[in-house]
C-alpha cells in the first residue's frame, strides 16, 4: 500500500475521469428523478432540479472529451441511470428539504472530488498523454461551476426557510 | 481518505487481526513505508488523542481512532466493490490502492448509492483477501499469480 496523495499514470488519471463521470450521471439522474416525483408540483423547484441536470450532463460530456485523449472509456449514462434507479427507492428524499438536501449533497460531492482530483494532479510531476496544463484548467471550470451550483441552492434553501 | 487515515485503517485492521496492539514494524510493512515515517504518524495520531503508543508493546486505537479507523475502511470497501461492480475492473485491489488516498469520504459515500454494500460492512473486511468477504473474488494469492 502505497501513501500517494496524488496522480501518477495515465491509468490512474483515467480511472479518476471515469468516477467523475459516474458522479455526474448520478448527478442527473437523481435530479431526474427528483423532478418526476416531488411529493407536489413546484415550478420553481423542478425547473432548478432540470437546469442541474442538464449542467451535470454537460459536465459529464467534458469529462468524456478528457477520458477519450487517454484511450480510456467513458461509462454510458444508461447504465448508471439504471443503478440509481434500482436503488432510488430506498434513499429517495421525503420531502421539498431532502431534495433540495439531497442535490445540495450531489453538487458538494462534485466539489470535493474535483478539488481533490486537482491537488492530486498538481502534486504528480508525471506527464501525462493529455496536457496538464489543459487537463487542470478543464477541472478548475468544473470545480468551479459544482461552487456555483452549491451556492444556488443553498440559496434557495436559504429563501424557503 | 488522507495519509492518516490510511494508518489509521492499517492499525485496526493489524488490531483485529492479532486481537493485541499493532507493533510499528507490521504497520509499516502493510503500508510499505520506512519504520522512522511509521513512528512519525504514529506520534501525530497519539498527539491528535486517536491512538495510544506503548513501547515495547505497539500502538492502539483509541475509540475515536476506531471510529475514524472503521470509517476509513468503509471507504476503502465502497471503492473496491465500486470498482468490481460497476467499473468491471480486474485488478480492483491494486487500483483500490491507488484511489484510497485520493478519494475522500463524502465522494464514497455518493459512489455507495449505486452499489450493493451488505450491512455489515466493514466488518465483513477479510484482511487475507485484501477485499469484503462476502464479495466473489478470487483469494489474494491466487490473483497475485495471474
Amino acid at each position: 500500500m502505497s501513501l500517494r496523495q496524488r496522480v501518477d499514470s495515465d491509468q490512474q488519471l483515467a480511472r479518476l475521469l471515469q468516477i467523475g463521470i459516474v458522479l455526474e450521471e448520478v448527478t442527473e439522474s437523481r435530479a431526474n428523478n427528483h423532478r418526476e416525483s416531488l411529493p407536489e408540483p413546484d415550478a420553481a423547484l423542478e425547473s432548478l432540479l432540470a437546469e442541474a441536470a442538464e449542467r451535470s450532463a454537460a459536465r459529464r460530456d467534458r469529462l468524456t472529451t478528457l477520458i477519450s485523449g487517454l484511450a480510456a472509456d467513458s461509462i454510458p449514462f444508461d447504465e448508471i441511470n439504471a443503478l440509481v434507479d434500482a436503488s432510488y427507492g430506498q434513499t429517495k428524499p421525503d420531502d421539498f428539504d431532502g431534495v433540495l438536501y439531497d442535490q445540495l449533497c450531489n453538487e458538494e460531492t462534485g466539489y470535493k472530488f474535483y478539488e481533490d482530483m486537482i491537488d492530486a494532479i498538481e502534486a504528480s510531476e508525471t506527464t501525462f498523454t493529455v496536457d496538464k496544463a489543459h487537463l487542470l484548467s478543464v477541472l478548475r471550470e468544473l470545480r468551479d461551476a459544482e461552487r456555483d451550483a452549491v451556492e444556488t441552492i443553498t440559496t434557495v434553501m436559504e429563501q424557503r426557510e | 481518505m488522507n495519509t492518516a487515515d490510511q494508518y489509521l485503517k492499517a492499525i485496526y485492521l493489524i488490531q483485529q487481526e492479532d486481537n493485541s496492539p499493532a507493533a510499528t514494524g507490521r504497520v509499516a510493512e502493510m503500508l510499505d513505508v520506512s519504520p522512522a515515517s511509521a513512528n512519525e504518524m504514529i506520534g501525530k495520531l497519539e498527539a491528535r488523542g486517536l491512538a495510544e503508543h506503548e513501547k515495547y508493546k505497539g500502538v492502539s486505537l483509541t475509540d475515536d481512532g476506531i471510529v475514524q479507523a472503521r470509517d476509513a475502511l468503509q471507504t476503502y470497501c465502497i471503492i473496491e466493490r465500486f470498482l468490481i461492480n460497476v467499473l468491471d475492473v480486474e485488478d480492483f485491489r491494486e487500483e483500490a490502492r491507488e484511489l484510497e488516498p485520493v478519494i475522500d469520504g463524502t465522494v464514497a459515500e455518493r459512489l455507495d448509492t449505486i452499489i450493493d454494500r451488505r450491512s455489515e460492512c466493514p466488518d465483513c473486511f477479510d484482511p487475507e483477501r485484501d477485499a469484503c468477504g462476502c464479495l466473489d473474488v478470487e483469494p489474494l494469492e491466487e490473483a497475485a499469480a495471474d
